[in-house]
């Protein structure tokens, strides 16, 4: 197991270096640093001293992959690519296009992005299994049917009127929590209860109605007939067969999105202006401030790498019948 | 005298439409795609969902063919074309786009939303609610607007329903003809529900849609039936508009990224070794950036790019197009991962396969295999996941567009109109109305999608076959 983990924690390097790549050559290659000074600094009437400047200010001003002009490792070493992304590899973030540290940022960021992500995980993770259990337990039913049908009502809103009816209702009109904003220690709690309601309540409809197709398939393998066959009760063959069998491919799916918890929710968290990893990434992409995208990209894609890993890992944890070679 | 325009999506959804029309005519010829296409047809929510989606793709259509309409000139000079590109959506609807209010106005009102100094014919000045310019124009007393609504929806109605029947027989006429059987007979099989295929079902839902759409029509032109936004455009108008902008998305990003995925997936599972390891390590580079992340910097460098090129672009028309054509391109270079994985696993399995071997032995060359063999064999995974993955991408653009990634600001999209309705919500008096025509016409789209692609899978799934 140590050495299946070592391998993969070394394929990981290969991603990283390719994800580096993508998002280089999309920022530097596509447009060259000139092109970026001159959208920063505003786009008529620069002269080319003024764009040298921007550029040796934030150290845009060697060559992308390659520089001739030094010799040694330096040729590579020495270069726009090295310094703004292989320095990521040692968490190294550098600083935003307006001057602030960006590995700070995330380091104060993070706790407001756990602070919803984290109980929307849980709670919702509950509920959709909680609904689905309802459901199958109710299968070929109406009320298994009326489920469905508000499962797939549901799933076709879009996100965005959950966030605005939520606040119009709960804020707006019943004035129970404040529209936005956050606070830390206890008073968190009225600032973060309807975000993580809302988030809960609009993934309920993809969430339980994947749940109870697992549910259902797992309803029709043998050990279930088996069960019943012996003569055990509905209830006990749905709680204490079907749902820790299905617990296998619920747990994997899960687990591979708890890191990424730490990134934060883009549109929840710029709604309800909480100061969280999501609104400082909406922020740098509407102030077009890439070191800041880049750094995220980087991030993201480590999380995501990490969440297989741990896929991986609780795998051979809930089922025995794996090992991983 | 017009000037036809193509715009790039134009371009591709015509391709598209003729993808689909050819995989009709090849699937009729293969009983393992013919015999699911047939239980689609045969379901009763396949049947109501496709009369609900056809209506959407006709709007969508119509706002697909472009032109630029001639000026009038003098005599003697040559024919000068309008900077402007319309449509045929827009031609039709011309007294929606045209009759422009001063700012908001609620669903059928007669008066604007905000109060103005209005003189008074003896010449005082008050301030009150002026009458709008085209809204409920024609009422000579405005507070009797809704027994003038009431009688025009009772024309409308009737209207709906003689051509409702006119369609109804047309169609009955057609099955009697096809099945050389006599009309009275069909008539009576379509109503009690025993003809193969749902007719009744599709029948109703049209009659339904009908009722609708008649009176939408007909009111629209004295009234603002969903009011008008901030500077006075009709939101009905906007959000016809809105539906071809979800369809180019959710159709056009899966034809870009199918390509890649069918031929990658398929080439990984195949031939296996070093092929299959670069593949994976290009699809998991690909999945393991952040989606929103990945489109928010393409976007981005290519606005940066368009600024520093404006003259490619001839009309704003065209630099919105372009936009919203980069935008499907680079959604489907984020989203082909997905299938391309699903493809792998098949044409790993099939590659085993006795017949795959026998073929082998004969000495048919590997792309031909490919070809002849794993494409027809994997082609209903690719159908399931188009379907799926529609709604899906009608969704996307929504958020893409808050975050400021998405369509160009001055497209019409569900997206920019939620946005812009964001704010409205805080006024007072609320201006709900531009949410909830959004939020109608997004709704309707996405369910009814959701529905097909749920009797779609269901019918093509080797899993769930009885």
């Amino acid at each position: 197991m140590t050495a299946y983990l070592l391998r993969r924690i070394l394929y990981a390097f290969p991603i990283l270096l390719g994800v580096n790549v993508i998002t280089f050559v999309l920022f530097f290659m596509v447009n060259t640093p000139d092109d970026m000074a001159r959208m920063n600094l505003g786009v008529k009437h620069i002269t080319q001293a003024a764009i040298d400047k921007w550029k040796a200010e934030r150290g845009y001003d060697k060559p992308l992959l390659y520089n001739a002009s030094v010799s040694g490792a330096k040729v590579l070493t020495d270069t726009v690519f090295f310094e703004k992304s292989v320095s990521m590899f040692a968490f190294d973030f550098g600083h935003s296009d307006d001057g602030r540290d960006i590995a700070r940022e995330i380091r104060h960021r993070m706790g407001p992005s756990l602070a919803i992500a984290l109980p929307v995980f849980a709670v919702g993770l509950a509920v959709n299994i909680t609904f689905a259990l309802m459901m199958v337990f109710f299968r070929a039913s109406y009320l298994d049917f009326a489920g469905v049908v508000l499962c797939v009502a549901m799933m076709s809103i879009s996100g965005l009127f959950y966030i605005i009816a939520g606040q119009y209702l709960v804020s707006k009109v019943w004035h129970l929590v404040p529209i936005s904003g956050f606070a830390g220690g206890l008073d968190a709690f009225k600032f973060l209860a309807l975000p993580v309601a809302i988030g809960v309540v609009s993934g309920i409809g993809a969430g339980a109605r994947w749940y109870r197709t697992l549910f259902l398939e797992e309803m029709g393998k043998d050990y279930v007939r088996t069960a019943r066959a012996k003569g055990l009760a509905e209830n006990a063959v749905l709680f204490r067969h079907v749902l820790k069998n299905a617990l296998i491919p619920i747990l994997t799916g899960a687990v591979v999105v708890i890191p990424l918890l730490f990134m934060g929710s883009l549109i929840t968290e710029s709604f309800f202006g909480i100061p969280g990893l999501g609104s400082y990434t909406i922020d740098a992409i509407n102030a077009q401030d890439f070191a800041v995208v880049r750094a995220m990209v980087f991030l993201g894609s480590l999380l995501y790498i990490v969440g297989l890993v741990l896929t991986d890992i609780s795998y051979t944890l809930v089922d025995p019948r794996i090992r991983l070679e | 005298m017009i000037q036809p325009v193509i715009l790039w999506t134009d371009a591709l959804i015509f391709l598209l439409l003729a993808a689909v029309t050819a995989f009709f005519v090849y699937a009729r010829r293969q009983p393992h795609l013919r015999d699911p296409l047939r239980r689609v047809a045969q379901s009763r929510v396949g049947m109501v969902s496709m009369v609900v989606l056809a209506a959407y793709v006709a709007i969508g259509l119509l706002d697909s063919l472009h032109y630029r309409p001639a000026l009038p000139s003098k005599a003697g000079a040559g024919v000068q074309y309008a900077v402007e590109t319309l449509s045929v959506l827009d031609r039709l609807a011309t007294p929606l786009r045209e009759r422009n209010e001063k700012t908001y106005s609620a669903p059928f009102a007669a008066h604007a939303y905000a109060k103005e100094v209005v003189e008074l014919p003896d010449g005082r000045e008050v301030r009150d609610f002026p009458r709008l310019k085209y809204g409920g124009a024609h009422l000579n007393d405005p507070e009797a607007w809704l027994s003038d609504v009431l009688v025009r929806t009772l024309k409308a109605e009737t209207l709906a329903l003689a051509t409702w029947l006119l369609a109804a027989l047309a169609l009955c006429a057609g099955l009697a003809h096809r099945n050389a059987g006599s009309l009275s007979t069909t008539w009576r099989a379509v109503w009690r529900g025993e003809t193969p295929v749902p007719w009744r079902a599709g029948l109703l839902t049209l009659g339904l849609l009908f009722l609708l759409v008649f009176p939408a029509i007909l009111l629209s032109t004295p009234y603002h039936i969903l009011g008008t936004d901030k500077v006075g455009q009709d939101v009905f108008f906007q959000t016809l508009k809105s539906v071809r902008t979800g369809l180019v998305i959710g159709t056009l990003t899966t034809l870009v990224m199918l390509p890649f995925a069918v031929l990658l997936g398929i080439m990984a599972g195949y031939f296996r070794g070093w092929i299959d390891d670069l593949i994976q390590y290009l699809y998991t580079t690909l999945n393991s950036i952040p989606g929103v992340l990945l489109i928010a910097a393409a976007v981005l460098m290519m606005q940066v790019w368009m600024e520093s090129n404006p003259d490619l672009f001839d009309t704003v028309a065209a630099r919105a197009d372009a936009r919203l054509f980069f935008l499907c391109a680079i959604l489907g270079v984020t989203s082909w991962t997905g299938l391309c994985r699903l493809l792998r696993g098949e044409a790993l399995k099939l590659r085993e396969m006795e017949y795959i071997q026998a073929a082998h032995a004969f000495g048919v060359s590997h792309w031909r295999i490919i070809g002849r063999h794993l494409l027809p064999n994997v082609m209903h995974i690719v159908l399931i996941t188009v379907v799926m993955d529609f709604s899906g991408l009608v969704l996307a653009e929504a958020v893409l567009s808050y975050v400021g990634v998405g369509v160009d600001p001055t497209m019409q999209s569900w997206g920019n109109m939620i946005n812009s309705a964001r704010l409205e919500m805080a006024r007072d008096p609320m201006v709900w109305w531009t949410l909830a025509a959004a939020f109608l016409f997004m709704f309707a789209l996405v369910l009814f999608a959701n529905l097909f692609a749920d009797t779609v899978r269901d019918a093509f799934d080797p899993r769930t076959r009885r």
